[in-house]
Order: structure tokens, then C-alpha cells, then sequence
């Protein structure tokens, strides 16, 4: 028989939330969940992760709060990696952070993609 | 090449042969380096046929570089996917076969890697976050709790949130005569992922490994292997290959064994839920010669390893026929197991385990004492792979890149015998059987306290954590007073201890 790892949110559980703090940043092993940002007191979508996906990966770097609410769309399995535990692999393997940063890189180019699709759809709502 | 010319670049050899632990120079043994007689006859060949000991800094993996690494398991598998990635990120198209003739999908020894199969929590976090994940297909079962006994009452330590964060895996397919699964070996899928990164899979058994010039020809049951720019032995310690290259003149010694017992008994996944749930049951018996004991469920059948000075038939059977262990099987009775085996594990490093193009990973080079083996594997091969792919591939290179890695598992290693001796101890005398268990209670029952004593015994059985961050934190003044407090209470007359569960925070 098989398993999963790590720990279970159901559908619409918040796994992280917006101004809370944190020690810790989670892996995705099954399931998907939408990032949920608060913007004068309406919570946008900004993005989607899904069984592969880090996030919270500010909190291990930076002590400061969490910048966006990570909600289970679906059951998600999430390994949760402690501060402690990924700082101390650093120290003995600096590359070990690649990883991370290969997926921080990627969402910023995704983000960069939207941003600029958001932008020439206003312009072009703004010329009509 | 005549002998002087063999002679002295064997002199060359042996010098730049450095212990890579202890950092002294590696003296000729019978048959050994300063022998060029010997030297020839073990087929070592030479570093060039000029007998000019090669420019170390000419040594670097380069477009169409052929690389062997002899052994499909964690630390094979591993190093082919971390050097292939490492190199692909500076567009280097490299040859990287792994040479491994198991299939791991076969149930029983002849699929299997020997070995308890547990993934610790710290590797399952290291993993995940390095994108390797465990799917369910490969995780026999999620642990998140330690249920420790003992003659005087057992106390269960659960996972902080309680997370299934440590993963129970089989090596291969399962035990003898297991029905067909829908799950995949642990080792099986790793192998996957680096042919995905890029490794070619020979199914081929290595039966010899010489020298051809400065590069190295594998030879193979079933034909020639090839030549190869750089050698990765990653065999583990119970491959009749190591003493094969410990003859060769290279300067390696295998590492020392400890024997183990391994068991696989089926009891279904019902009686297993009912009985050890997601818990891996540690045993802290009053056996002599038993270190470890530990029961690990696993699906629907659970594992037993046990390790020890002197592991025998008599051992055997006075630990299952213990109180502790019968009362963790249905109507205390233990069943005869469907499969078992008696592995090694490393205790004590190798010795050289790298040189001008060969490196040893894995249990072949050091692993972590008793715990963990499965990251040892991981932590060799990560280092072996950055220095091949970031540095070079020669001794000086192995000595910068690969060497600290080492020695820091073996100094930790040497913590943690210490750590181990107190343990032996705690399971030799009752009265701190006594102590250490209430003190486990009072940190669940009383809240917000700091739990030192199962935060300790949590690290140790999961190998979460360096032994030396376990030794700090037991000077800490406050666990010796909290310790010395709960052995004078536990061992009043009329204090009665009860199963508890403790929650690691």
C-alpha cells in the first residue's frame, strides 16, 4: 500500500496567511492550492501551485511576516521545511539553495508575464 | 613502461594518497603502493605512458567526458543527477553511465538493497526542497510519531504538527513471495530520475576495475565496460567489489562492518493500523550487544532491524520473545517473518576514499553511525557531485570539495558513539529507564514546557539532527536538573509511570 507525505489541509483551509509570521517554507506533494493576496480589503488571486511547488520560502531567508495567504483548493499534502533544518544544509551545501532559487526565478518570470499582460490589456481598455 | 618508470610514479601515487579523515599520508601496506611489482600485477597501469604525474588542473570534466558510476542505489543515483544537472546549468554534454544489474522490481533479496528503509525527516525535507519527491507509489507508509519502549512503561514522541514527514520505503520490491504491487522500489525510483536527468542505465555487473593510463577501464561479466574519464564507486559496503579495488593499488580500504538483522513479517494493513499505526516502534531493551532494535510499518508487512556488536540466532529470539516486542503483534504472538536477511552497515570510514579520478560515495565511503544511512548516501553524493562538476576531478580537488563532508560525518560519528554509550546505559540500568520516561510524561502534561528529553530522543532514533546539536542540548543546565530531578522522582517507591503521548515541539 502507499502513502503520502507530509501534512493534510482540505479544500479551503488556509495553509499560510497574509501578516503571519513564520519559520518554516512548504513543498507541495499532492493536490493544488491558490496564492491569495490582500488588497484594500479584497482577496486577489495572484497565482496557482500545484504537487512540486515551494512556497513560503521568504519566511526561512527573512525574519518578516508572510506576504501572501496560501489556501488549499483541493486536499493538499504539504512537507513542511524547517528554518533550522534548510540553514544548516546551506552551511554544508551553498548549491542545496539553487533549488529554491531556480523556483523563486520562475515565478518572477511568470509574474513578469502577467504583469505585462495585465498592462497592455488596460492600455488597451484605456484606448478604446 | 619500463620499471623505474613504474616505480616512481608509484612513489607519486602514494604521496598524493592522503587520508582523507585523519589528513595523514597513506603508508604502503603488503602489496601495496611502493611496490611496483605489485602494482603492475594488480593491473593498476599508470598515469601517463610518459610516467608524468598529470597537471591536477587539467583534471575537470569537459564536453564528452566519460564518467562511470559503478552501483544503482540512493548514492548512484543521486550523483549521476546532481553532477548531470550541475553540468547542464554550463551547457557541458557529458557521458555518465551507471553501471547496476538489478532491476529493483523483483520481491526479496535479489531486488533488494538491504537495509531498513526509512528516509529520515530531515532527508525528506532536503529532498522535497531539491525537487526530489517521494511519490505515494514509492512510500510504503508516512511515519509520524516514535513509540519508544521499554521494561519499565513506553511513552510515544509524535512530529511536530503531526506531520508524515519520515517515509518507511522498500529498497527493492518487497519481501519474498510478496504479491505484485502497484508501488515502486525506493531505490528504483531513483535510479528513474537520473536516467531522466540524462544517465545511461547498463544493466551490467562490474567485475573489474583497472587502470588505462590516467583513465580507467571497467570490465564486465558480460564483456568489456569501457573507458572511463573519472570512476564513482558507489557499490555500498556489501559489493564483493571493495576488496577488489582495495587491490588495486589505489590506497582505499574499505570501511569496517556492523552486522545487522533485517525481517520482514506480514500482518496486513488492518492489524498494522491497529497495532503500530504510522509509529516507528524503537526498543530500549536490556539485551547484551543489542545497540538498535526497531519496528518499521511498512503497508502490509512490517520490518525489524536490529544492529549490534554480536547479532545471533540467541539475540534473535530473546528480543521477540521480549514482553515489549509481543505486545506490539496481535495476541502476542510474532509470526515467522516471510524474509529476512543479515546486511552491513558502515561503522567506521573508509580509508582514501578519492584519488586522481575516482571518488567513493556512500556506504563504500562513510555513512552516519547507526541512523540515516539513506542520507548519509545523500550527503556524500551531493559533495562528490559539486566537486566533479564545480571544481575538478583530482585528488587535490576530492581533498577541497569532497573531503570536509567526510570528515564532518565522522566527527559527528565520534559524538555520536558517546551519544550511543548513554544509551546502552539508560538501557542497562532500570532505575534511568525510569527517569527518562517520566521525564518524557511531565514534558507532554505540563504545558508550554520545553521538551529537552523528548526533543533528544527524538533526534537520535530519527537521525534528524547532527549528534553534536544532540550533546549540546543535553549540557544544557537545565536538562541535567531536569533529568537528575525525574531520576530521584521516578525511583521513590510507589511512583507509577503510564504510556504517554509526547508531542516534539
Amino acid at each position: 500500500m502507499s502513502d503520502v507525505l507530509g501534512r493534510v489541509y482540505q479544500a479551503g483551509e488556509d495553509i499560510v496567511r497574509e501578516g503571519e509570521t513564520g519559520d518554516c517554507m512548504y513543498v507541495i506533494q499532492r493536490g493544488e492550492a491558490e496564492v491569495l493576496r490582500d488588497l484594500d480589503g479584497v482577496q486577489t488571486v495572484v497565482d496557482r501551485m500545484a504537487a512540486g511547488d515551494i512556497f513560503g520560502e521568504i519566511a526561512i531567508v527573512q525574519k518578516t511576516v508572510r506576504t501572501s495567504t496560501v489556501r488549499a483548493v483541493t486536499e493538499v499534502h504539504a512537507i513542511t521545511v524547517d528554518r533550522e533544518t534548510f540553514l544548516r544544509r546551506v552551511k554544508e551545501d551553498p548549491t542545496l539553495a539553487l533549488n529554491v532559487l531556480q523556483v523563486v526565478a520562475g515565478r518572477v518570470r511568470r509574474l513578469d508575464t502577467e504583469i505585462a499582460r495585465l498592462k497592455r490589456e488596460l492600455a488597451v481598455a484605456g484606448g478604446r | 613502461m619500463d620499471a623505474k618508470n613504474k616505480g616512481s610514479t608509484a612513489h607519486r601515487i602514494e604521496a598524493s594518497l592522503v587520508d582523507s579523515i585523519s589528513g595523514s599520508v597513506v603508508t604502503s601496506t603488503s602489496g601495496g603502493l611502493a611496490d611496483p611489482a605489485t602494482w603492475a600485477a594488480s593491473g593498476s597501469g599508470a598515469w601517463t605512458e610518459k610516467g608524468s604525474k598529470p597537471d591536477p588542473s587539467d583534471m575537470r570534466l569537459q564536453e564528452g567526458s566519460r564518467v562511470a558510476v559503478v552501483g544503482g542505489g540512493p548514492a548512484g543515483s543521486l550523483f549521476s543527477h546532481f553532477l548531470l544537472r550541475s553540468l547542464s546549468m554550463s551547457g557541458v554534454q557529458i557521458e555518465l553511465d551507471i553501471f547496476e544489474p538489478r532491476l529493483f522490481t523483483h520481491s526479496g533479496p535479489s531486488g533488494c538493497n538491504h537495509c531498513g528503509g526509512v528516509v529520515s525527516e530531515s532527508l525528506v525535507q532536503i529532498l522535497a526542497t531539491e525537487g526530489i519527491n517521494l511519490p505515494a507509489e514509492v512510500v510504503q507508509r508516512g511515519i509520524d510519531s516514535y513509540q519508544m519502549h521499554m521494561d519499565v512503561g513506553q511513552v510515544r514522541i509524535s512530529t511536530p504538527l503531526q506531520e508524515r514527514r519520515i517515509a518507511a520505503v522498500y529498497r527493492g520490491n518487497g519481501p519474498r513471495r510478496a504479491p505484485p504491487r502497484m508501488t515502486m522500489g525506493f531505490d528504483r525510483h531513483l535510479l528513474e530520475m537520473a536516467v531522466a536527468g540524462g544517465a545511461n542505465w547498463r544493466h551490467q555487473l562490474v567485475c573489474s576495475v583497472q587502470r588505462d593510463g590516467e583513465r580507467w577501464r571497467i570490465g564486465c561479466t558480460e564483456g568489456e565496460g569501457g573507458v572511463y574519464d573519472l570512476l564513482v564507486v558507489a557499490s555500498g559496503i556489501n559489493s564483493a567489489l571493495l576488496p577488489i579495488l582495495a587491490e588495486t593499488g589505489i590506497g582505499y580500504r574499505p570501511p569496517a562492518p556492523l552486522r545487522t538483522f533485517i525481517a520482514e513479517f506480514h500482518l496486513g494493513k488492518s492489524v498494522i493500523e491497529t497495532y503500530l499505526g504510522s509509529s516507528m516502534h524503537v526498543f530500549l531493551l536490556d539485551i547484551p550487544g543489542l545497540s538498535f532494535a526497531a519496528l518499521i510499518p511498512k503497508g502490509e508487512y512490517v520490518s525489524l532491524c536490529m544492529l549490534g556488536d554480536s547479532i545471533d540466532d540467541h539475540m534473535i529470539e530473546t528480543f521477540l520473545n521480549s514482553r515489549e516486542v509481543r505486545d506490539c503483534f496481535p495476541e502476542g504472538h510474532v509470526p515467522q517473518n516471510v524474509c529476512h536477511c543479515l546486511a552491513s552497515i558502515n561503522v567506521k570510514p573508509a580509508q582514501c576514499p578519492y584519488g586522481d579520478r575516482f571518488v567513493f560515495i556512500g556506504d563504500s565511503a562513510v555513512a552516519r553511525l547507526y541512523k540515516d544511512g539513506i542520507g548519509s548516501a545523500y550527503r556524500t553524493a551531493k559533495a562528490a557531485a559539486a566537486t566533479c562538476g564545480l571544481q575538478g576531478i583530482s585528488a587535490s580537488d576530492f581533498q577541497a570539495g569532497y573531503q570536509p563532508t567526510c570528515r564532518a560525518l565522522v566527527r559527528d560519528n565520534t559524538i555520536g558513539r558517546f551519544i550511543f554509550g548513554v544509551c546502552h546505559l539508560i538501557q542497562k540500568l532500570r532505575f534511568t529507564r525510569r527517569g527518562v520516561l517520566r521525564m518524557v510524561e511531565k514534558e507532554q502534561s505540563v504545558p508550554g514546557r520545553k521538551p529537552r528529553m523528548s526533543g533528544i530522543l527524538w533526534d537520535v532514533f530519527t537521525g534528524s539532527a547532527p549528534y553534536s546539536s544532540v550533546l549540546l542540548r543535553t549540557l544544557h543546565p537545565a536538562f541535567i536538573c531536569s533529568l537528575l530531578w525525574n531520576l530521584l522522582v521516578a525511583n521513590l517507591p510507589g511512583v507509577a509511570s503510564a504510556s504517554r503521548e509526547v508531542r516534539v515541539t
